[in-house]
């Protein structure tokens, strides 16, 4: 147990929160933050549908952000940790800016690190819906147990977001085995779950040089 | 060495290199403003394709990630300060996942009468993108539309995110 459950009452378990998430996630493009959060999605249900991050912490949100952007009729969902909120909390502002209606942005609050050894985080002494909805999220809500977490998912399933949910979980102290697909095919994956080439072909026409302006023109020429 | 600028030669436009890009496929901008970049950044604020002003560099190398992910084609600009804000970003997102984001970085501290805090990176810059092996380019204004094709060809067919280093003295 971290130190962090010892402060707090009993608390969600990690995986169960998975598990209620995917009960109706099919046909959602879902970013899931680097750490034990992939890996335990992975070990749920591994999906093309999955953007499993295994590095760049802190930037889920807006790597899903870039995905709501880009496919503005398919909900999005991102499932952050607090220590990843945290490390790049500036993504909240650019959300609440640009308001996504199609995004949604799963907090699972362990209150720790846990995939280096359970060391606390900050986030047991800061209000993250509030900041949320300060940058402008439509709807921003913090949840303790399953059955809130059921009301809620189906809820923001059915509004306009971007909309916010912290879910407060035990920090689990069990190992979760790594993420085994290689980056590439995750990335693969998920743009042929959008129905896009598995990668981006060369790159259209090369340029008629007479139509581009004379800016490029060198003046040897 | 700086650029070798003849009299009367003319600095690329914002609009010719935004144009070309367009032609070139690329859909989706985004970074964080810089003054070598000003020209195009002037360009993508009036655009009407949307640029999508990013907070932090780290940031804008996940959206244009996302972006990528989701079908579009991004670019994403920066000044390379902003190189050590996204060094995590380039190397165990970017690269690591084979996304082709064509990365448009403005050179300060190339020249070293620039300003003190430009000084250290300006000297580092390249060895910095050599040692995480992202293949970049450095174009004068003469060369720049040609290394923009060259560019974005190699990002595709390597798989790899690229980056062209402007100095000033490029863009209009």
């Amino acid at each position: 147990m971290c130190s962090a459950d010892k402060r707090a009452g009993v608390r969600m378990i990690e995986s169960n929160v998975f598990r209620i998430f995917m009960e109706d996630s099919c046909d959602e493009a879902v970013v899931i933050a680097n750490g034990y959060l992939s890996r335990r999605a992975f070990h749920c249900k591994d999906r093309n549908s999955h953007f499993y991050m295994i590095g760049s912490m802190g930037l889920a949100p807006s790597i899903a952000l870039g995905v709501a952007l880009a496919q503005p009729r398919r909900r999005v969902v991102t499932i952050d940790g607090d220590g990843n909120l945290l490390m790049a909390l500036g993504a909240l502002t650019m959300i609440g800016h640009l308001r996504p209606p199609n995004l949604m942005h799963l907090v699972v609050d362990n209150e720790a690190y846990a995939s280096t050894g359970g060391q606390r985080s900050i986030s047991g002494s800061i209000d993250l819906p509030e900041i949320a909805r300060a940058c402008g999220y439509r709807i921003a809500e913090c949840v303790l147990d399953e059955t809130l977490l059921r009301v809620q998912l189906k809820q923001m399933r059915n509004t306009s977001g971007p909309s916010f949910l912290q879910i407060k979980v035990a920090c689990a102290s069990a190992p979760a085995a790594r993420v085994s697909r290689a980056p590439q095919d995750i990335a693969q994956a998920f743009r042929q779950f959008m129905k896009l080439e598995p990668f981006a072909s060369v790159a259209t026409r090369a340029p008629e040089a007479q139509s581009c302006s004379p800016g490029f023109r060198s003046p040897r020429s | 060495m700086t650029v070798p600028l003849g009299a009367g030669d003319k600095l690329v436009t914002g609009k010719a290199f935004y144009d070309l890009a367009v032609q070139l496929g690329y859909d989706f901008f985004t970074g964080v403003p810089d003054s070598t970049l000003g020209a195009l950044f002037a360009v993508l604020e009036a655009g009407e394709r949307g640029y999508v002003s990013a907070v932090r560099e780290d940031i804008a190398i996940g959206l244009a990630v996302g972006a990528y992910l989701g079908g579009r084609t991004p670019i994403v600009l920066m000044q390379n300060s902003g190189l050590g804000n996204c060094l995590n970003a380039l190397t165990s997102l970017a690269c690591l996942y084979k996304i082709p984001v064509l990365i448009v970085v403005g050179w300060r501290g190339a020249d070293e009468n620039d300003a003190p805090e430009h000084q250290l990176m300006g000297k580092a810059t390249t060895d910095l993108l050599r040692a995480i092996s992202l293949p970049f380019w450095i174009p004068t204004q003469h060369n720049l539309q040609e290394l923009v094709v060259v560019a974005s060809e190699q990002r595709i067919a390597e798989r790899t995110p690229c980056a062209l280093l402007i100095r000033e003295q490029v863009f209009a």
